[in-house]
């Protein structure tokens, strides 16, 4: 730009400017108006903040009454098959899958996964035909019209340990225990803002797992004085719908046997157990990652070549 | 535009041949080769292009989900389970599509407040822009019936409590209500009747896409100065000028769409939706998908009778007049300049609106109790007092800047200046801004 066009040219937005200053300053009642309008935004924001702040000195306040759960948020654990390059850990599926055998499968049903699928976990397929025959299942009806029971093969599901629900939940003081094969990513305590801006970075996806963990290893502290305690249940500040649930504590140490030398301890086995969990969840979930990572990739190198071709198209023109 | 005449010449036999019978070819190369678009859009406008992408990227998905899904509250939460884990490839043709669904939504949303921004709704463009409405409401009826489909908790109560609004209405509402559930609450002839529309509406919304694209083709594009074009220099033609700019916005937009897919495919979802439907059990906080949570938010806030009118009704008008509000918009601003790059008074009031907006959508995913009831109720009255205040006032006592005399001269003054900090160069060229 020449100087003397340019000059020209401000000149001109120079006066523009003025006179619309002048028009708006002779509307002066209607810009109140607006700007008080303007304002209301921002001090909305403010309130928002200042009382959010109350709201939770008044949490801290009521230990004995809390009115959000959890009251603890779960602790953030390091997983395997977190980030962008996540895989399982075979080795403490297997480990997982031993503890849902030994424990959670006595009151928990897990009936959308396959036997097939466990080869996943490192199994052969002679391991997991042995693994299914464990079972019975029954079936039928036979060519006489009866059921029957037989050994368990590869493409049945893990089944339920009670008929029905109702039978499950007269078994337990009146509430089923959850089926476990989607739990991973059906539990997940509410991030918050701005935690949850962040995880879009840190690609936190693992509330399910956390949180599982965090529930199986909370049943040690004992509830704050004055809290009351319904009963038949028990106090877990984890849980993520009350002070307390209607599961005991189902794990303590050296209760499963480990072959691999892995301590036996309640955390281990509420990390391996939740692992195993994700992976019940989301079986696909290191093709997932692999698949994103080469799509990523393809977009990132094909974005950049359509980009410089957009550069190269549009170079003689302005615009 | 439409003065423009065809230069459409086919080469071949068989093109002279089939442009005498059916012009279709000839058709495609005036409306997307030859078109002539303002030289001066900005990255905003390419949404248009990646919206018409999702929407045949979740036609595609769906399709072939659909081959797999069982339309039975019996069968529905298996059967999507099923897809995630035996079907080939299924967990990334659902992941694709649920979050497809969200993205589309940020397309659209970007889309509709460039056009807010820009002032792309102001004559000639007003049918095009209800038109564009129209698509807007039938997307969020997609996208709430297909979020009912995996038969989850939230998909059951979010149908419940969405339904319910219907009964709210005076007369007609219980009638309404009952119709669209199929019964007297959300139950089998519900999914089947959700899924049946779910299937229905993306082609309706394809249908509506036309005609939106045919209204856009007469009228021609709106541009960031708001001038329209008055002569040949201010275009260029839409190919390859427009293709490749839309290639490379609809790529960039398909990374972090994929980042999401691959990476947090759960991350807009709610973890209630893997638990399977219980209509004995409610769930502690009833929250829609992230995309409908500022219009929640909204209904919410009408905690309070207004004459005959009850709480409940009155959330349910404040929450369909919010929408309604953006029908209205071209005869609400009064202002004779489109776009906000030459208002300054309109352009602080739209980030606040954009601001209001957002701070409505997390209003809406807490619980309606405390504070956030009176922050929601203040934040609606923001959003209202935006588009029956500001739009009409502003027009008449804003002074808005010196328009350049047209779309070259905008471009080439902004062209010109070497020197950064010029003052007339930060002044002239204030559309690249944003």
């Amino acid at each position: 730009m020449t100087p003397k066009s340019g000059d020209r040219f401000s000149d001109k937005i120079m006066l523009e400017t003025t006179i619309a200053r002048q028009r708006i300053s002779r509307g002066f009642g209607m810009k109140t108006i607006l700007t008080s309008l303007a304002l209301l935004g921002l001090v909305l924001a403010g309130t928002g903040a200042a009382t959010t702040g109350a709201i939770a000195q008044e949490e801290a306040h009521s230990e004995a009454a809390p009115t959000h759960f959890p009251i603890h948020e779960p602790k953030e654990m390091d997983w395997s098959f977190a980030g962008p390059f996540g895989t399982y850990d075979k080795a403490q599926l297997q480990r997982g899958l031993k503890v849902y055998k030994e424990v959670c499968a006595a009151c928990h049903s897990m009936k959308l996964v396959a036997f097939r699928t466990l080869e996943d976990l490192g199994y052969s397929e002679a391991q997991v035909k042995a693994l299914a025959a464990e079972y019975t299942i029954n079936d039928g009806p036979n060519d006489a019209g009866e059921m029957f029971d037989r050994p368990g093969i590869p493409s049945d599901y893990f089944p339920a340990p009670y008929p029905n629900d109702q039978a499950a939940a007269a078994a337990n003081g009146g509430a089923a225990p959850p089926d476990m094969s989607l739990l991973a990513k059906a539990r997940g305590v509410e991030r918050g803002f701005p935690r949850f801006v962040f995880d879009i970075f840190t690609q936190y996806a693992q509330g399910g797992p956390d949180y599982i963990h965090s529930l199986l290893t909370g049943y040690d502290e004992p509830p704050p004085a004055g809290m009351e305690i319904p009963e038949g249940t028990h106090y877990n500040p984890y849980f993520i719908a009350g002070v307390s649930l209607k599961m005991p504590n189902p794990l303590s140490d050296d209760q499963v046997t480990y072959d691999d030398g892995a301590p036996q301890t309640v955390d281990q086995y509420s990390r391996d157990v939740s692992a195993f969990l994700m992976w019940a969840a989301e079986p696909h979930l290191e093709a997932r990652k692999k698949t994103g990572f080469r799509v990523l990739v393809f977009l990132l190198l094909f974005g950049a070549l359509v980009y410089l071709t957009k550069r190269k198209v549009w170079a003689g023109v302005a615009h | 535009m439409s003065e423009g005449h065809s230069t459409y010449t086919p080469k071949t036999g068989i093109g002279r041949w089939v442009d005498a019978r059916m012009p279709l070819p000839r058709l495609v190369y005036d409306s997307f080769v030859a078109y002539p678009v303002p030289r001066n859009l900005n990255y905003a406008w390419t949404f248009g292009g990646i919206l018409a992408l999702m929407l045949g990227a979740q036609m595609l998905t769906g399709i072939v989900l659909a081959m797999h899904y069982a339309a039975d509250s019996s069968l529905a939460f298996d059967s999507v389970e099923k897809i995630m884990r035996d079907v080939n490839s299924g967990w990334l043709l659902r992941y694709l599509h649920s979050n497809g669904a969200s993205f589309f939504f940020v397309a659209v949303y970007i889309h509709i407040f460039r056009g807010l921004y820009y002032g792309s709704y102001k004559a000639p463009r007003e049918l095009l822009w209800i038109l564009g409405c129209i698509i807007y409401l039938l997307m969020m009826a997609t996208g709430f019936m297909g979020y009912v489909l995996p038969w989850g908790q939230m998909s059951f109560w979010g149908a419940t409590v969405i339904t319910g609004f219907f009964s709210a209405i005076p007369l007609v509402g219980e009638w309404i209500q009952q119709l669209l559930l199929g019964g007297f609450a959300v139950d089998n002839p519900t999914l089947n009747r959700f899924f049946s529309l779910h299937y229905l509406l993306p082609f309706m919304i394809a249908g509506v896409v036309v005609l939106h694209i045919w209204a856009l083709h007469v009228v021609g594009q709106s541009n960031p100065t708001g001038i329209e074009v008055k002569s040949k220099t201010d275009t260029v033609a839409f190919t390859p000028y427009a293709t490749i700019k839309d290639a490379f916005g609809m790529l960039v937009f398909l990374f972090i769409f994929a980042y999401f897919v691959f990476y947090l495919p759960n991350f807009l979802g709610h973890p209630d939706n893997y638990v399977v439907a219980d209509p004995l059990k409610t769930p502690a906080h009833i929250v829609p998908e992230w995309y409908f949570l500022p219009f929640y938010a909204i209904l919410r806030a009408i905690t309070f009778n207004i004459g005959p009118i009850n709480s409940k009704l009155g959330g349910v008008l404040a929450m369909f007049g919010s929408i309604a509000m953006l029908f209205l918009v071209p005869w609400l601003d009064t202002s004779k300049v489109r776009s906000a790059v030459y208002r300054p008074w309109y352009k602080l009031f739209f980030w606040l609106f954009v601001i209001d907006a957002v701070l409505l959508g997390w209003l809406g995913s807490q619980p309606a109790e405390g504070s956030y009831v009176f922050m929601a109720q203040m934040a609606t009255l923001f959003y209202f007092a935006f588009f029956l205040v500001v739009l009409p006032v502003l027009g008449l006592i804003e002074t808005p800047r010196r328009l350049p005399n047209s779309i070259t001269e905008a471009v080439l003054e902004k062209n010109k200046g070497g020197g950064g900090g010029h003052p007339a160069r930060a002044t002239a060229a204030p559309e690249t801004k944003g």
